[in-house]
């Protein structure tokens, strides 16, 4: 069962997310593009809350953006945006928060960077586009491997908030105000 | 928070949401199983004429309909001038989505966020067998939106510190502390909730 805490957690981590994507991108040193952080947030609710809660806190996110609120980078919002050729990305938001979730209480429960961004690369990256391609395949009338390589320009991008998630992750850990995964 | 909803005195803003998106549903599910473009036809059809109904403006909804299409029309050319075969297949699924988007855009900007929000919660409700529990779920889409001001300063906050330390391009300084207020800030708040009477073992039944 939820406690409080939990309840306030997975509110606070949805908000974060759309805090995320109401922030003016953040600009990192070494990449010439400004990276907006949303995907970022996805795994970061993974890497910290554990499945349930992470996967929780995110589905809360797109069930707002669903309801109507312009909580998507760029202001975007509504069922529209859910159906439209990105859509499929959004709705593999809360499945790749789970996956991340699941693989860091299973192989990351250190403060280790190294597999924090494992978990992040294969529940944030590989998860979110297994359900991205093939929505985008089907919106656009694209067969699946073309899809597959337009969307592989975003895969360095997304390496690296994942590793910008795997670092402030087990920052965090090691801060120790983590309650317990396994709750 | 108003969201993207758009109110005008029209039939189609008094539709209850339930029938909005359950007629979004039923129209999807038509439009995927009619063959060929006649399903694109029949939903774009009914999309303009509901558009016509709700009085909305029309600038309004292209401009919420752009990045879709412009995406679609890039992704579609990419298509047809690459592969030459199959575009009109690919023809097909991009009316069809367009039809769709249009339907749902005008789901999304004739109704309210939180009747939309209370649709949402009786269809969680049915899921209670599951051990789903809608009152909890309510509760935490309630608390999302009012952290979410709450949030955005706290980013605002730490990137104003980050840059009077010289530091705004450090990823640590801006995420770890952001994430462990967070954490902190949890603390705070369940205890405020429990205070207030809140009661996490009472199922809202």
């Amino acid at each position: 069962m939820l406690s409080t805490r939990d309840l306030v957690l997975c509110a606070l981590f949805a908000a974060l997310l759309a805090g995320l994507g109401m922030a003016p991108p953040i600009p990192l040193g070494f990449l010439p593009v400004p990276i907006t952080a949303q995907s970022l947030g996805v795994m970061l609710a993974g890497a910290l809350l554990g499945a349930k809660r992470g996967g929780l806190a995110v589905l809360l996110f797109v069930l707002l953006v669903a309801a109507g609120l312009p909580l998507l980078a760029g202001g975007r919002g509504g069922v529209g945006v859910l159906m439209g050729p990105t859509g499929g990305f959004v709705l593999a938001f809360p499945v790749g928060a789970f996956v991340t979730g699941l693989l860091a209480e299973r192989f990351a429960t250190g403060a280790n960077p190294l597999r924090l961004f494992g978990t992040c690369v294969v529940g944030g990256v590989a998860v979110v586009y297994a359900g991205g391609i093939p929505w985008l395949s089907l919106v656009a009338g694209l067969p699946l491997e073309k899809a597959a390589l337009g969307s592989l320009a975003f895969v360095p991008g997304d390496l690296v908030k994942a590793g910008v998630a795997a670092v402030a992750a087990a920052a965090v850990r090691r801060a120790g105000v983590l309650p317990a995964v396994h709750a | 928070m108003l969201g993207l909803y758009l109110h005008r005195d029209s039939a189609v803003h008094r539709w209850p949401a339930g029938v909005k998106m359950g007629g979004l549903l039923a129209v999807t599910a038509g439009v995927m199983t009619l063959p060929g473009a006649w399903g694109a036809a029949l939903a774009g059809a009914l999309g303009l004429g509901l558009l016509a109904a709700a009085r909305l403006p029309v600038g309004r909804v292209l401009r919420e309909l752009r990045a879709p299409v412009v995406l679609l029309t890039l992704l579609f050319g990419f298509q047809a001038l690459l592969a030459g075969t199959g575009w009109a297949e690919a023809a097909v699924a991009v009316a069809r989505f367009a039809a769709l988007v249009l339907l749902a855009t005008l789901v999304t900007l004739t109704t309210r966020v939180a009747d939309m929000i209370d649709l949402f919660e009786r269809v969680f409700g049915l899921l209670r067998p599951l051990g789903v529990n809608p009152a909890k779920l309510a509760l935490m889409l309630a608390l999302t939106i009012r952290f979410i001001p709450l949030l955005a300063e706290q980013v605002r906050e730490v990137r104003m510190a980050q840059r009077a330390r010289g530091v705004e391009r450090s990823i640590a300084a801006l995420f770890v502390p952001l994430l462990v207020k967070i954490f902190t800030m949890a603390d705070d708040l369940a205890a405020a909730l429990e205070a207030r009477g809140y009661d996490p073992a009472d199922n809202g039944r």
